[in-house]
């Protein structure tokens, strides 16, 4: 390495919150003029990383040092001012304005009075989407482009300040390749000025591509620094799962019957496309992918939430066309869903009703709610499930994540079922629950369910599937049975290289 | 044509395409119903209409700017009748001190300044506590109404000072006084709106606060500017009208702030923010006074007024919201 000094550098950063350590000791550094790299799996640390340096959270120990001196970044604002630029992967544009107004937003050329130098603004803005050969001017309304221009707009903000060092996280996730080229072309520049890039992606490729040097996190913990070109796909999977996690599959199967639910062909727009699959009794489909690979997205479809364009959906080989959530429940189609606070659960309810909610309409004696039929429903699924609970009487708000699951799928065995879909199962519960959760999962398979476990962590796919489907950005890549997946033919899965590598 | 486009030509023509049609619709019912014989669009009916326009149009105005940057005042109306108060009473005590004429800058100032200072209080409030617009303002709807009360009771508060009278029921090249108030004020937040930075991070922070925030706009002060131009419109509201009338009853102005936002959402502004514009605000505004005017020239009572502005408005955010579904993959919540 030459002595040139670091732009950026992060140094024994730790960042708690309550009952975890988000950040444990992370130490890195970006040379002028470099793109470096950082990875790791979802829940690793990376977006808080960068939170950190935007100066979104102050860290609990360390210090960020830029050029010579160590800096507090109290804000987004303080951060741009300091040189330090963030690419958002979520787009972070006001649709009704123009592109102008958007790239400069906050910062808007003045005249007298407080009046806007439109002409100024639209000069400069012009020039910067000169740079970026995109296909609109300054002036087209944001919320009239596509959702790739929109991004190569957030990109162009890099472009409007004297940047030191950029950041740009999964800057390529709605970009076709043509405007990846762009993309790489304006990193490239922005190279040759002596700006330090920081790169998050999960795509490998990319990754190979362009960057230099490569930090892998994992759990919040700071794994290593490789040179890109000393290094190969193999081993930087290999450091951001780690060796530590639980990577065992399951083995046991059970007896398979029917086939409960079959999808053909099934597309919804831009969100997923060509998506077939089947589940049958007594098995336990896995979905595993990266955030936005369309997962979510197929769930909410067989939950009657979305409407898809192209398909078919066939529950016990008859199709259907399932038109609302009551229509899926009816048709004994069940959803736990991603958010359980926010989606799942009325937290300032109790426990026995949230569990009966879908099926008070049923539980009535003459006009009244039948207490009586309510409690029993609970104590049955509180027994089956092993909730632990002081009583029905307790808030939902106040049990643990564990438990809070358990009511939700308490809450969807009481309608008796075919399909269990469960999306994220385990988000935010913690290590004793989780097993606790699999086990439950693996053993409603056992009594006949089919079940669909949509999970973004790679133990947990493996830990209670019978096969997984793997998905990338809405197809769907390969189909796996539980004895030929492998960690590495996974996670190449997912980042859409499977092709060439399949067995 | 795409379903965009087409929702945007409705916006930025629809309010005006509606006036022409009321025009032309109670020009012709006219004929046949009208209770006079005098045409609907007689050159003095229409300049009393723009007249009788400005007391709500002076209001909405400011209630455009609040509902862009993503909140709502509902304390106008109050505050309306807080400044007439101010004006009514401040003159009737201090023309004896300081003359005819020369109390009127001053009252006038006094209610301005009063008018500004609650809407900035509401502003700060909502700033600094975080506390949502509509709950704030609907408290200070209350609470400013309440001090309404506290100064004559029941009893209305007059004053007139026939030097202001006159002054009001002046015509400068045709067009009253209050229409001419409409006018500037209208051109001013124009101007504001779409030519300043306080103006266009308004709009960004009403369409997408958490970007405008990234981008290190100052949301709270910018909110308590547009709070305090909304309390200044509600002021000079009250002082172009009453400087007339001269007579405030206490319970003048209530009903005021749902007026004004009838006039601001069927102007186009989007009751979520980020979107609408005060030249669509003036065509709101006018099209509400239209359809008051003319189904009162048809014979028409005020019951049946009512319903048709609200029926119109209900159609007019349903097509709004059927134009702007984005296709269907969307979520169904």
């Amino acid at each position: 390495m030459t002595d040139v000094k670091p732009v950026l550098r992060l140094e024994g950063i730790v960042k708690t919150f309550p009952g975890v350590r988000a950040l444990d000791g992370l130490s890195f550094d970006v040379l002028p003029g470099e793109v470096h790299a950082l990875m790791g799996e979802n829940g690793a640390g990376k977006s808080t990383s960068m939170k950190v340096l935007g100066g979104i959270y102050q860290p609990d120990e360390g210090a960020i040092i830029m050029g010579d001196e160590q800096v507090v970044m109290n804000g987004p604002l303080e951060a741009k001012a300091k040189g330090i630029v963030f690419i958002h992967q979520e787009l972070s544009l006001a649709e009704e304005l123009s592109v102008a107004e958007n790239i400069y937003l906050g910062e808007l050329p003045r005249k007298s009075f407080g009046r806007v130098d439109w002409a100024l603004l639209y000069e400069r803005t012009d020039a910067i989407l000169k740079k970026l050969k995109v296909g609109f001017n300054a002036r087209t309304r944001v919320g009239d482009l596509s959702i790739a221009n929109q991004q190569m707009v957030e990109i162009a903000r890099a472009l409007t300040v004297d940047a030191k060092a950029v950041i740009f996280d999964e800057p390529t996730a709605s970009l076709t390749d043509a405007e990846k080229v762009v993309l790489f072309d304006v990193i490239a520049d922005l190279q040759a000025e002596g700006v330090g890039i920081i790169y998050i992606s999960h795509r490998m490729e990319e990754i190979f591509k362009i960057t230099d040097r490569i930090t892998v996190l994992r759990d919040g913990q700071y794994v290593g620094t490789v040179e890109t070109k000393n290094t190969d796909e193999e081993r930087v999977t290999q450091m951001m799962i780690g060796r530590k996690l639980d990577l065992s599959r399951n083995v046991s199967h059970h007896e398979l019957g029917n086939v409960a639910l079959e999808v053909r062909g099934l597309s919804c727009g831009k969100l997923y496309s060509d998506v077939s699959f089947e589940v049958r009794r007594g098995e336990v489909l896995g979905f595993y992918g990266l955030v936005g690979a369309g997962r979510t997205e197929i769930a909410e479809t067989l939950f009657g939430l979305r409407e898809p364009s192209a398909g078919q959906i066939l529950l016990d080989g008859e199709e259907v066309r399932i038109s609302s959530p009551a229509d899926a429940i009816a048709r004994g189609i069940s959803l736990v869903p991603e958010d359980r606070k926010g989606q799942g659960l009325v937290l300032g309810m109790n426990c026995r009703d949230n569990m009966t909610l879908p099926q008070v309409d049923d539980l009535k004696a003459g006009p009244f709610m039948a207490e009586g039929a309510e409690v029993a429903i609970f104590d049955q699924y509180r027994d089956k499930l092993d909730i632990r609970t002081p009583g029905w009487k307790q808030r939902v708000g106040n049990l643990s994540g564990g438990n809070q699951q358990k009511i939700v799928i308490g809450k969807w065995l009481s309608m008796h079922p075919n399909v269990l879909i469960v999306d994220e199962p385990t988000r935010g519960i913690d290590v004793g629950s989780k097993s606790e959760i699999h086990k439950l999962l693996r053993g409603l398979a056992a009594q006949g369910y089919a079940v669909i476990v949509i999970s973004s962590e790679m133990p947990e796919v493996l830990h209670v599937s019978d096969r997984i489907v793997a998905m990338y950005s809405g197809r769907v890549m390969r189909t796996f049975t539980s004895e030929e997946v492998t960690e590495d033919n996974l996670i190449q899965a997912i980042s859409g290289l499977t092709d060439d590598r399949a067995a | 044509m795409q379903p965009g486009a087409l929702s945007k030509a409705l916006k930025g023509g629809a309010i005006w395409g509606f006036i022409v049609l009321q025009l032309i619709f109670f020009s012709i019912a006219g004929e046949f119903l009208a209770l006079s014989d005098k045409a609907f669009m007689d050159y003095e009916n229409m300049l009393l209409l723009l007249k009788q326009s400005a007391p709500i149009g002076i209001i909405a105005m400011g209630m455009t700017i609040v509902m862009v940057n993503g909140n709502i005042d509902l304390s106008v109306g109050a505050t309306f009748a807080i400044a007439a108060i101010i004006l009514l009473g401040s003159m009737d005590m201090l023309t004896g001190t300081l003359g005819d004429v020369m109390v009127i800058p001053v009252a006038w100032f006094l209610a301005l300044a009063v008018g500004t200072l609650l809407g900035a209080l509401n502003g700060l409030i909502v700033w600094k506590t975080g506390v949502d617009a509509f709950i704030v303002t609907l408290g200070a709807m209350l609470g400013y109404r309440g001090i309404v009360f506290m100064f004559n009771g029941e009893n209305p508060t007059s004053h007139l000072n026939w030097t202001l009278v006159d002054y009001a029921e002046a015509q400068f090249l045709g067009l009253h006084t209050a229409t001419w108030f409409l006018a500037g004020v209208t051109l001013v937040l124009w101007f504001v709106m779409t030519r300043t930075v306080h103006g266009r991070n308004a709009y960004a922070i009403g369409n997408n606060r958490e970007a405008a925030v990234n981008a290190g706009i100052r949301v709270g002060p910018h909110m308590m500017i547009n709070f305090a131009i909304i309390g200044f419109l509600a002021a000079l509201s009250a002082v172009v009208f009453y400087s007339e009338s001269g007579s405030v009853n206490p319970n003048d102005g209530q009903l005021y702030e749902l007026w004004v936002i009838t006039a601001v959402v069927l102007g186009g502004t989007r009751i979520t923010g980020g979107a609408g514009s005060v030249i669509g605000t003036l065509g709101g505004v006018i099209a509400i006074q239209l359809l008051r005017k003319g189904l009162g020239h048809i014979g028409a009572d005020t019951s049946t007024v009512n319903l048709v502005i609200g029926l119109i408005l209900i159609a007019v955010l349903f097509l709004d919201r059927q134009l702007n579904v984005k296709g269907k993959e969307e979520l169904k919540i």
